[in-house]
């Protein structure tokens, strides 16, 4: 009897890891139409969308060759937009958010109270409540450079960033602060020399998410950079389909698989970490 | 003992005090700037009547009379309200039967969960792109387009954040799971409970508080969709009304805003500041309410 239970609870889990599987398999095939189209010549990746590239339809590597320059605008230049940006905003965020976090945290003042309140607060607020002054606010003061946005990132993002932070170092005991404190360090090196490293698997979680949002962030940075000069990856893809029905397909497909290869090899490769991460993050209600 | 420890706090306290204006100021200029400022000034200017904000006239509450006037607006609310519970409700049951199968021990396990995750790490405007050319390469067989017709928007766009959420919120639950404790279970089984008793009865109540995060995020993530919404359909097919009004069909809460400001006439942006205002008392509103609703369920502990 005993046994016959066994056997069918191992049966169901053979059946569901195959339902799974296939799942899975059906999961990536959006990518996989990426790969496919982008060898693809443009005019039949409308017409056979799901054929593979064989024939007059295989475009070679001309398609890849093409979007570099796709758009009238180098697709290198949007790279290095999006990593200069996403590398300095993350940096500064995890920087600036993380000595505040501690000042709010160990300060009792109605001061820390009242900046914690409204980073809870602004959590709830979406970006178009405050995106039109906040553009023309970050054009007046100059903010509109790819080197000056991460202040704009680090204003609208400071947040969640200090919400997380926050909590947890309300979670760490003051006595190693103290006794650092006894032995005659002062709070600068309390800070970066006690807390930080204490702090660190925070830190990872906040700056991927920081990294998630910042890279695939669209709206925020059209508004507040001049896109004539900068644009980063998701507006430059974006701006491709200029005027309608004349977007080479093709060459778009190139574009957004060589915008999330690195993207994969990233999450690949610190999957334990993003998972974690994102995790944290979403247990912030 | 006791009051030398206290000592040591306060002193480290007062000795932080006087480094305040290191650790919380450039925190507080750039909030200042990115948040507390356009906040106030929005709110300002949704009762003014503006092109540039240096000119802008005080006219009180006109812009919000004509935001509830506005047809696109109202027809944009209820789009997106039927989004976000539909969205919702599949997101929620699809990604919780996964992570439930998921915490079954089946072989290949972290495998599944590398790949139900991965859509999350694509940006909106790029999944857009994806999607709009699978939902062509298919209607394009039957001489349709996913911009001709606004039922297809509407599911295609479900089953563009289907693909991108389930494995965030599956992340969520799988941690819920993995949180029930052993004991109960096991108590459960040892009572003679059917496996659907064991679920229903001991599992899904004991993580509530997952369901209440995935659900609060869901529906907020469904109302603030943007960047989906604009590469995807960009509101297409339009539909010009009898009274002139064009109605963008697919065209979600967030789009509407962005248009009105940034269209050609010169007196939207007032209506389109004051349409933000509603915009975010409605997400904030939502978000709170559904909050201390799903939390009167949860399981005390």
């Amino acid at each position: 009897m005993k046994e016959k239970t066994i056997s069918a609870a191992n049966r169901h889990k053979t059946i569901l890891s195959v339902i799974l599987a296939v799942v899975s398999i059906v999961y990536v095939l959006p990518v996989l139409a990426v790969v496919i189209n982008s060898f693809k010549q443009n005019t039949f990746v409308k017409t056979d969308t799901f054929a593979l590239p064989t024939g007059e339809m295989n475009a070679g590597f001309s398609n890849f060759v093409k979007g570099m320059t796709f758009g009238n605008y180098p697709f290198v230049n949007s790279v290095l937009y999006s990593v200069m940006i996403t590398l300095l905003s993350t940096f500064l965020i995890l920087l600036c958010t993380s000595m505040a976090a501690w000042y709010i945290a160990r300060v009792d003042s109605l001061f820390c109270k009242a900046v914690y309140f409204l980073c809870v607060f602004s959590m709830v607020v979406p970006f178009q409540m405050v995106m039109f002054p906040l553009s023309k606010t970050a054009d007046k003061l100059h903010l509109n450079t790819p080197w000056t946005i991460p202040v704009v990132y680090l204003g609208f993002g400071a947040g969640l960033a200090i919400f997380m932070f926050v909590g947890f170092v309300k979670a760490v005991p003051l006595e190693v602060e103290e006794a650092a404190s006894i032995d005659g360090c002062g709070p600068v090196r309390i800070f970066f020399q006690v807390v930080v490293p204490m702090l660190k698997p925070t830190m990872i979680s906040v700056g991927i998410l920081e990294i998630m949002w910042v890279w695939n962030d669209y709206l925020l940075p059209v508004l507040v950079l001049d896109i004539n000069k900068y644009r980063t990856i998701p507006i430059h893809i974006q701006y491709l389909k200029g005027s309608y029905g004349t977007v080479d397909l093709g060459a778009t497909m190139a574009l957004i698989l060589m915008s999330i290869i690195p993207v994969i090899i990233f999450y690949l490769s610190c999957q334990k970490y993003i998972i974690k991460g994102v995790a944290a993050g979403a247990v912030k209600g | 003992m006791k009051s030398k420890k206290k000592n040591a706090t306060n002193s480290l306290q007062k000795a932080t005090r006087r480094w305040g204006f290191l650790f919380m100021g450039p925190v507080l200029i750039a909030f200042i700037i990115g948040f507390v400022w356009p906040f106030i000034q929005g709110i300002w200017l949704s009762m003014c009547q503006f092109r540039l904000i240096s000119d802008a006239k005080f006219i009180g509450f006109g812009n919000y009379v004509k935001t509830f006037q506005d047809a696109s607006f109202r027809h944009a609310f209820w789009y997106t309200a039927m989004f976000a519970v539909v969205s919702l409700v599949i997101i929620n049951v699809l990604a919780f039967i996964v992570a439930y199968i998921l915490t079954l021990g089946i072989k290949g396990s972290n495998l599944y969960r590398t790949v139900f995750f991965m859509p999350n790490l694509i940006g909106g405007i790029v999944l857009g792109y994806i999607w709009s050319m699978i939902f062509d390469g298919i209607l394009g067989r039957y001489q349709t387009s996913i911009l001709l017709e606004s039922k297809y928007g509407f599911w295609g766009l479900i089953i563009l954040m289907c693909w991108q959420q389930i494995g965030y919120m599956m992340i969520i639950y799988v941690a819920g799971l993995q949180n029930v404790p052993g004991d109960i279970l096991e108590a459960a089984r040892i009572d003679g409970a059917t496996s659907m008793q064991t679920l229903f009865k001991v599992t899904i109540p004991n993580v509530m508080s997952s369901f209440t995060i995935c659900m609060f995020l869901s529906l907020t993530n469904g109302f603030k969709l943007f960047d989906q919404n604009l590469a995807l359909t960009g509101g297409q097919p339009f539909i010009i009304q009898p009274g002139g009004t064009t109605i963008k069909t697919t065209e979600m809460l967030a789009l509407n805003i962005y248009n009105t400001f940034y269209s050609s006439n010169t007196t939207s942006q007032g209506v389109a500041q004051a349409k933000a205002v509603i915009f975010f008392i409605l997400v904030a509103g939502l978000g709170l309410l559904q909050l201390s609703y799903t939390r009167k369920k949860e399981v005390q502990q």
